[in-house]
């Protein structure tokens, strides 16, 4: 059991360049490519998280009409 | 020179029960001579107890099928009688490789515990496994085992009727009937007493087919587990590739749910298949082929009144994990001790609540397994398999994805964590050892610990007194004393004890841990017994 919480704060320094690094990674794609390269970047996340109930958190998180 | 799934094993020879004015009256009536009927037949012989087998063909299993068994199932067996042989005829195998697309992604080692007189997995045909099975039969026949198989007798109906079964059994020639005080059906998926009685599966329905080929080669392919997602050979199915003994290699291609499974049995659909699956160059004679088709779901309850349902009748899972015969194998390992206490009188025929509560969780344990190794080798959905597909491409370079990649979770026992006849866990002891659990084995002087348990109940105390019999409510329970002074492995204190300096057992007939506490408590150990055969709430 984690006592961590899901952090839902701006957390990263630098927001904008993170943001252009993500597009770019993602430019020149197909949609098919650009699919797998989130699937593989999900995982990658997801196992440097590695905590069980922070991952659930984020999932809750990221599921539509999740508006509050 | 015919294969030994050719020869009748138990051949039909008329029986006196056909020329009997009324039915014959047997103990226990087995319905099914494969691997789970013959398993819990030779465990009610070995008890003692009268035991008729029926089965409605006279040979032992026709093609491999069932081929990979586990550690726990191996023990079981051993405790039947017949587990060494499976050994020593089987092909041990640790080392995997998982293939994706073209390439190999990675390779895993089982890398087995030590100290475990059985190894983790042994691939064996399941005609040898029935026959070494027959062969014990006629080893306690010829002891004096009241225990006969008749062959090519098949059950025509079965009536429940409170206190016994009667059932309709047709022969070569003709019918008769028969009544039995229980009657455990082990006749396989399609179960026709299940379906005779109208009892119905529940759960997650899916449906999937796959071609198993046994083919026997000269080749140089390892002792490995071979697993291909989405070969070039196989599009968007799946494949395995495995060893067993006398040259014959198992081939199983997934085909998908919607196809002519006729069309697809065809030496001419099938051989150019396997060339595109082994290379041109490969020379293979095919000694047997089938179409597998598998539904994961159980029945709602495994037992009707004095009809009780074990192995693949009870429930069905995906081929992936090796969890059929497996699990099977420990339903009668479940059962047969405790429909001996009934037998007996030492018990209430509620103690079978318990068999239903064991085994459906052991049952959904599986499901659950297989279902998800099923959704990882077949995606559902485009996002499924983007993922899935993510997982394995990551496997490659990665070895954090790999555990992520679910080409079967292989059998392990199951820990009947909840169950009623558990007493509450009072050793701050091993995870692993906690009541409910199968005992671990470890070596123990010139042998084991689990053939030191046998088949009844046994109080295991390490460096604690106790008495060296304990009689309750009609139970011997018979102490094992062992003492961390002679564990020269630190086997005995690693799985048993922990941190704990002292320990007490109450072990199961079936070697499952019923309780344990740090030392002997006479009031305590006695309601665990009475506990353990459903006498105490």
């Amino acid at each position: 059991m984690s006592d961590q919480t899901l952090t839902l704060t701006p957390n990263i320094p630098g927001a904008d360049d993170f943001y252009a690094e993500l597009l770019a990674a993602h430019e020149g794609l197909d949609k098919a490519a650009s699919d797998a390269l989130n699937a593989r970047l999900v995982l990658i996340l997801a196992n440097h998280i590695g905590d069980r109930a922070i991952l659930s958190q984020a999932l809750a998180a990221a599921a539509p009409n999740q508006k509050d | 020179m015919n294969k030994i799934f050719e020869i009748p094993l138990y051949a039909y020879a008329r029986s006196a029960d056909q020329d009997a004015a009324t039915p014959a009256r047997h103990r226990v009536v087995v319905v099914g001579a494969g691997p789970i009927g013959l398993g819990a037949a030779i465990d009610l012989a070995q008890q003692g107890i009268e035991v008729l087998v029926l089965d409605d063909n006279d040979k032992v299993s026709f093609g491999s099928r069932a081929v990979c068994y586990a550690k726990r199932p191996l023990e079981i067996l051993d405790r039947l009688g017949c587990g060494k042989p499976m050994v020593d005829k089987g092909v041990e195998w640790n080392i995997g490789k998982v293939f994706f697309d073209e390439r190999q992604v990675y390779q895993f080692d089982l890398l087995p515990e030590d100290g475990h007189e059985f190894p983790a997995f042994i691939n064996l045909q399941q005609y040898y496994f029935e026959e070494y099975m027959v062969n014990r039969v006629r080893e306690l026949q010829q002891a004096g085992a009241p225990i006969e198989i008749r062959g090519r007798n098949r059950v025509l109906k079965v009536e429940e009727k409170g206190d016994h079964a009667a059932i309709l059994v047709d022969t070569p020639e003709g019918q008769y009937g028969l009544e039995a005080d229980w009657l455990i059906a082990c006749d396989g998926a399609t179960s026709p007493i299940r379906a005779m009685m109208g009892l119905d599966f529940v759960g997650r329905v899916f449906e999937d087919n796959f071609l198993i080929a046994d083919v026997v080669m000269e080749a140089e392919f390892p002792t490995e587990r071979w697993f291909w997602f989405d070969p070039p050979f196989n599009r968007g199915q799946s494949a395995l590739l495995h060893k067993q003994p006398d040259g014959v290699w198992r081939i199983d291609l997934q085909l998908g749910w919607d196809i002519d499974k006729e069309e697809e049995k065809k030496p001419e659909n099938v051989i150019p298949r396997l060339k595109a699956m082994l290379g041109d160059e490969v020379e293979f004679e095919l000694e047997w082929v089938s179409i597998y088709t598998f539904q994961c779901r159980r029945m709602e309850t495994f037992r009707k009144g004095r009809v009780l349902f074990a192995g693949d009748a009870a429930h069905q899972v995906s081929p992936f994990g090796a969890r059929g015969a497996n699990s099977g194998l420990q339903d009668t390992d479940n059962l047969v001790w405790k429909l001996k206490l009934i037998l007996d009188g030492t018990a209430d025929e509620a103690l079978l609540d318990s068999y239903d509560f064991e085994r459906i969780h052991g049952a959904d344990e599986n499901i659950l397994n297989s279902s998800r190794s099923t959704d990882f080798i077949t995606p559902k959905s485009e996002i499924s398999r983007v993922l899935r597909d993510a997982v394995l491409d990551l496997s490659e370079q990665y070895e954090f994805a790999r555990p992520l990649v679910n080409s079967g979770r292989l059998s392990v026992p199951c820990t009947y964590d909840g169950s009623p006849l558990n007493s509450a866990d009072a050793l701050d002891g091993p995870a692993r050892s906690r009541p409910g659990s199968p005992c671990p084995d470890l070596p123990l002087g010139d042998g084991y610990l689990l053939p030191r348990l046998g088949d009844r109940f046994t109080l295991l105390t390490i460096n604690a007194e106790a008495p060296d019999e304990i009689e309750e409510s009609g139970i011997t329970v018979t102490r094992l004393a062992l003492s961390t002074a002679d564990d020269p492995t630190g086997m005995l204190q690693a799985r048993y004890l922990g941190d704990a300096p002292s320990g007490v057992y109450l072990i199961r007939p079936d070697q499952h841990v019923a309780a344990r506490r740090p030392a002997y408590d006479d009031t305590q150990i006695r309601a665990a017994i009475r506990r353990a055969i459903g006498k105490e709430q």
